[in-house]
């Protein structure tokens, strides 16, 4: 394949974090995805995050939960602290729960709406408090990109870390779709992985990749094993799993991971 | 960061439809809010609704991306030759080569609230809204991807207010590292329920139509808005575009929906934004302001703009012609920056009477011409999200 970039881009992974209820934090997932221990065979309860206070930890919509846990495992994994780093969160859908919420409360009874809700309802409300939380000023983005949500984030992640030639969090989460509209936006349980990428390898790094971009119709994205792909199916990030699974086996793996349907990341990754 | 080249640029709101309606209001003083007339139960507020757009349906094969956001996609492309542009760009550079980074904050929400306005008995969504295209929020970036047939990067940044004006620094990047010769920037937003009633709970709306930095402000006028435009680098950019120096970015970490007290993340977007593009704060002739008309982020903008600026910056905000437009404020608010470069016309505040004490003399009530060489403007959002972006006008840098 033919490449966008005139020289493909060497990026390292420099801390990695995954949470789904039976892959429950990035120890056991990686023994998991590498095929060393079994999936638990009860879901995890959904994660509290420590970093916020412990009345928001109970009321804190499940897409923040998530992702909040996410962030900060990747970042005690990079033992990099979380207001130094720009962030970029993606996610297909938001949170589907306050989405159910708003619709349904739109068409009964509008004036009555939270405000609350209202403004957990914004695509960046996950970003907006983890930069509360850890107090950071950097910036961060909000993104979506339907089913490639995820690949969209990697490459943001990868164009901000080449730009800046520092650390970016990616956090990539989705939860499952309630109400009349979960026949519709179809996402099933909570998933969020994380990952710090920087042009310089860090003393945490697990992984090397070089990364080009291919153009065209008809791309066929990567697949995870089919026991693994089974853990988090039906999450519309389940496209991160082939990149966290590659991570966890170690070795070399060549993946195609797409940000939309007709662009693709080539990745080469090795494991260092 | 290379200055880029705006080769082409339109928008579509309640002020008017192209650059050119849009300029006449603004000069005349013209606004295009209107008492709400929007939805089942009309909250009492004005508004800037676009008209005509429940009488533009989409072409046919694009059918399953219908709702009243893609709908406004779809308008706003057809003003100012955009849609041409974005065709002979096509042919210069080719599809694989041109990036779309759009930029909403509620997208086709309008498509899933009606749905639930018209479940069948079984509580499911009626037939036609089945489409998962438009209850989703790349629902508009999708669209646009597909009606402007680009292949290369296609994302929807979310961001709340400060959404679309992100959009230009993403695609600032991209074209930095080569990754795209050229990126469609868009903001699109469009009145919905959830806005209307969420922006009310947390009483936010005005009854009256909005009055930016005005001492008697009394919140929002939600509006909708469709803007884009087109981004080169200067190697292939038209020489003659205005350009895109800088942008800044920044996040307040203090609270979801109010602005930290003295600022710092605005300051933070602005200083980064004029340090990235090489311009003094002392060469700014025009700043287009965040100026929602909301107690706080009024007061806490125009104190800032105070400090960091002299009496010769004329500054203001251009929502008393618009209202506020979200998601899309971002890349309107650029384009009428970019308006003011071409034609020298500063806007002032419409409709407000008696600015508010804590503006300096940059807060302006009235138009002024003279003349723009560089000019910026400003977008703050909930989650605390700020980007400020720095222009040039043609042959300047």
């Amino acid at each position: 394949m033919t490449g966008l970039l005139a020289k493909p881009a060497r990026l390292y992974v420099n801390g990695a974090a995954l949470w789904a209820p039976r892959l429950p934090g990035w120890q056991r997932a990686r023994a998991i995805l590498a095929g060393e221990e079994p999936a638990p065979l009860e879901p995890a309860p959904r994660p509290a995050p420590e970093l916020l206070p412990p009345t928001e930890r109970r009321r804190a919509p499940d897409t923040v939960t998530v992702a909040l846990e996410a962030a900060l495992s990747a970042c005690k994994f990079a033992q990099l602290d979380p207001a130094s780093l720009p962030c970029v969160f993606s996610s297909m859908h938001g949170d589907l729960a306050i989405t159910d919420y708003m619709c349904a409360t739109m068409a009964s009874t509008p004036a009555l709406v939270s405000p609350t809700r209202f403004h957990n309802s914004v695509h960046n409300a996950a970003a907006g408090y983890w930069t509360i939380a850890a107090g950071c000023t950097r910036p961060y983005t909000a993104l979506s990109a339907g089913d490639h949500s995820f690949g969209a984030g990697l490459l943001e992640a990868c164009v901000q870390a080449m730009a800046g030639r520092e650390n970016i969090l990616l956090v990539a989460y989705d939860i499952d779709a309630r109400g009349p509209l979960a026949p519709v936006a179809r996402s099933k349980h909570l998933l969020a992985c994380a990952l710090i990428v920087a042009p310089q390898r860090g003393a945490t790094a697990i992984a090397h990749f070089d990364l080009d971009l291919v153009a065209r119709p008809g791309l066929e994205p990567s697949q995870a094993r089919p026991a693994n792909a089974e853990l988090v199916a039906g999450n519309s990030t389940e496209s991160c799993l082939p990149f966290m699974e590659a991570l966890a086996l170690g070795g070399r793996h060549a993946l195609l991971c797409l940000a939309t349907p007709t662009l693709g990341l080539d990745i080469r990754l090795e494991s260092v | 960061m290379q200055p880029l080249c705006i080769t082409a640029f339109t928008a579509t709101c309640a002020a008017g439809s192209g650059r050119a309606e849009l300029l006449r209001a603004l000069d005349t003083g013209v606004t295009g809010l209107r008492p709400n007339d929007f939805g089942r139960e009309p909250l009492a507020t004005f508004v800037g609704r676009v008209a005509g757009i429940e009488a533009a349906p989409l072409p046919s094969e694009l059918s399953i991306y219908e709702c009243r956001n893609n709908r406004l996609a779809w308008l706003g492309l057809a003003h100012d030759g955009f849609f041409d542009a974005v065709a002979a760009a096509r042919a210069r550079h080719g599809a694989d080569r041109i990036a779309l980074v759009l930029g909403t904050s509620t997208s086709s929400i309008g498509a899933t609230e009606e749905a639930y306005t018209r479940l069948t008995p079984s509580g499911e969504f009626p037939e036609d809204l089945r489409y998962q295209a438009v209850h989703t929020p790349h629902s508009t970036g999708e669209f646009l991807q597909r009606a402007l047939r680009l292949n290369n990067v296609a994302v929807t940044v979310a961001t709340a207010c400060s959404s679309s004006a992100k959009a230009f620094a993403q695609a600032s990047r991209l074209l930095d590292l080569g990754i795209a010769d050229a990126v469609v920037v868009g903001g699109v937003d469009s009145l919905c329920g959830s806005v209307l009633f969420g922006f009310n709970s947390l009483a936010l709306v005005s009854p009256e139509p909005c009055r930016p930095f005005d001492a008697a402000r009394s919140g929002i006028s939600i509006g909708e808005a469709a803007a884009f435009a087109l981004l080169e680098r200067q190697d292939s950019g038209n020489r003659r575009a205005p350009r895109l120096l800088g942008y800044g970015e920044s996040s307040d970490a203090h609270h979801m929906s109010t602005p930290h007290p003295s600022g710092r993340g605005a300051r933070l977007a602005m200083s980064e934004a004029l340090a990235r593009g090489g311009v003094d704060a002392g060469d700014i002739d025009y700043i287009n302001l965040h100026g929602t008309a909301s107690l706080k982020n009024d007061e806490i903008e125009a104190q800032a703009i105070a400090e960091m600026f002299g009496a010769r910056t004329h500054a203001s905000s251009t929502k008393g012609w618009t209202g506020h437009t979200l998601g899309a404020a971002g890349a309107l608010e650029a384009i009428i920056t970019l308006l003011s470069l071409e034609s020298g016309l500063m806007p002032g505040n419409l409709n407000s009477r008696q600015l508010d004490g804590a503006c300096g003399p940059q807060v302006r009530l009235d138009n002024a011409r003279g003349s723009v060489r560089h000019a910026m403007s400003n977008s703050f959002g909930f989650g605390g999200s700020n980007c400020v972006l720095l222009f040039a006008a043609a042959g300047t840098a």
